[in-house]
């Protein structure tokens, strides 16, 4: 299995024409795991990252942190996540510390276009749990 | 202790050591370790249950052979008995005992194989669940290390570029600021392009003398002619008439 970013060469136009057109661009991020960066036009606020493991293929995209949670509506937020998680389409709520994220996972050989699919659903979803979450954020 | 319990116990105590502490490198060496160990040998136990079933196999045979050679002394024996050839008979017999004494050894040896062979198929059934066990455990291990230390590459990357990762709500602002001066952006294009398209038409409409502009300097005369008072020959309408 070659680089992550070898692997995903051709992403961008992919993932443009999985999301009607929008501008997609990709950059490494430099650290001690390949990282690399999308961002969505129009969306440059809520990038999606992917990284991965010997097994794994992650995307992934930081919804909020815990400071930002309002405190008396904590275990309603919690809960709401659970209770969404099923039905959100490809994506998974999560957090990483103290980051909130939404995750997609895939077999570690996957397609570009398997990738761009994932990528494009959760852009959607992101956007959708902001939207739908901010009342349970300070 | 499995990788999953592990993750729930650290995630209870420190959630900022959990990148390091389930993925410290000389556990996963460790466990790698163990992989290769075990699939070492489930490698070398499928070579020795190869080599146990081909001897089974072949004693199976010999079984079959020697099962053969008694009965065949067997009936030589009693062809000798009718023919009044006690000794000779006896000499076979001897033989036959010979043979079954042989039989008896292959009989053991061959119920030992297939012993050894019940024996090594459940080795290795349990050797490659291990082995699954094992790979799976490793995966979500550096799984875990892969989104915690990519989590960390973003985070210095941010703070590399003297950004701040924007809050949800400053994020959520900041795309629908972004929608809406696009959809203005648009409004605005389709407004312009209607507006030059429809001034481009009146202009050759009323370069080919068609519609209200084309005539518009006559009808204003017009319109001033008839408002210009009457001569004074010309009777004045009568009270009542309609205007």
């Amino acid at each position: 299995m070659g680089t992550l970013q070898e692997q995903m060469r051709g992403l961008d136009g992919v993932t443009s024409a999985a999301l009607s057109g929008l501008d997609v661009q990709i950059h490494p991020i430099p650290g001690a795991v390949e990282v690399l960066q999308v961002c969505i036009e129009q969306r440059e606020s809520l990038p999606i990252y992917i990284t991965c493991s010997d097994s794994q293929l992650l995307c992934m995209c930081y919804l909020w942190t815990e400071e930002e949670v309002l405190p008396a509506r904590r275990t309603e937020l919690l809960e709401t996540l659970l209770d969404l998680n099923p039905s959100v389409p490809l994506s998974s709520f999560g957090r990483i510390g103290k980051h909130y994220v939404l995750l997609g996972a895939l077999a570690r050989n996957a397609r570009v276009e398997d990738v761009a699919q994932d990528i494009a659903a959760l852009s959607d979803n992101a956007l959708d749990a902001l939207d739908a979450m901010s009342e349970f954020l300070k | 202790m499995s990788v999953l319990r592990k993750l729930v116990t650290l995630m209870r105590s420190s959630v900022r050591e959990i990148g390091e502490s389930v993925v410290d490198a000389n556990a996963i060496r460790v466990y790698e370790q163990e992989i290769v160990d075990a699939r070492h040998n489930v490698a070398q136990a499928r070579g020795d249950l190869t080599m146990v079933m081909a001897k089974e196999m072949q004693s199976a045979r010999e079984i079959e052979r020697l099962r053969g050679e008694a009965a065949r002394f067997e009936t030589l024996a009693l062809e000798a008995l009718n023919k009044n050839e006690a000794a000779l008979a006896e000499e076979v017999a001897g033989r036959v005992a010979e043979i079954e004494a042989e039989l008896d050894e292959q009989t053991k040896a061959h119920a030992t194989y297939a012993i050894q062979v019940a024996k090594l198929k459940e080795l290795i059934k349990g050797a490659d669940a291990k082995i699954r066990e094992y790979d799976r455990q490793l995966a979500m291990a550096k799984t875990t290390e892969s989104v915690y230390r990519a989590t960390r590459s973003i985070a210095d990357s941010v703070d590399g570029t003297g950004s701040k990762l924007l809050s949800a709500k400053e994020s959520l602002e900041r795309i629908r600021q972004r929608h809406e001066d696009l959809a203005d952006r648009m409004l605005a294009a389709e407004q312009l392009d209607r507006e030059i398209g429809s001034k481009a038409l009146e202009a050759r409409l009323a370069a080919a003398g068609i519609g209200a502009e084309a005539d518009r300097k006559a009808q204003i005369m017009a319109r001033i002619r008839a408002r210009q008072a009457p001569p004074a020959n010309e009777p004045a309408a009568a009270p009542g008439d309609p205007a």
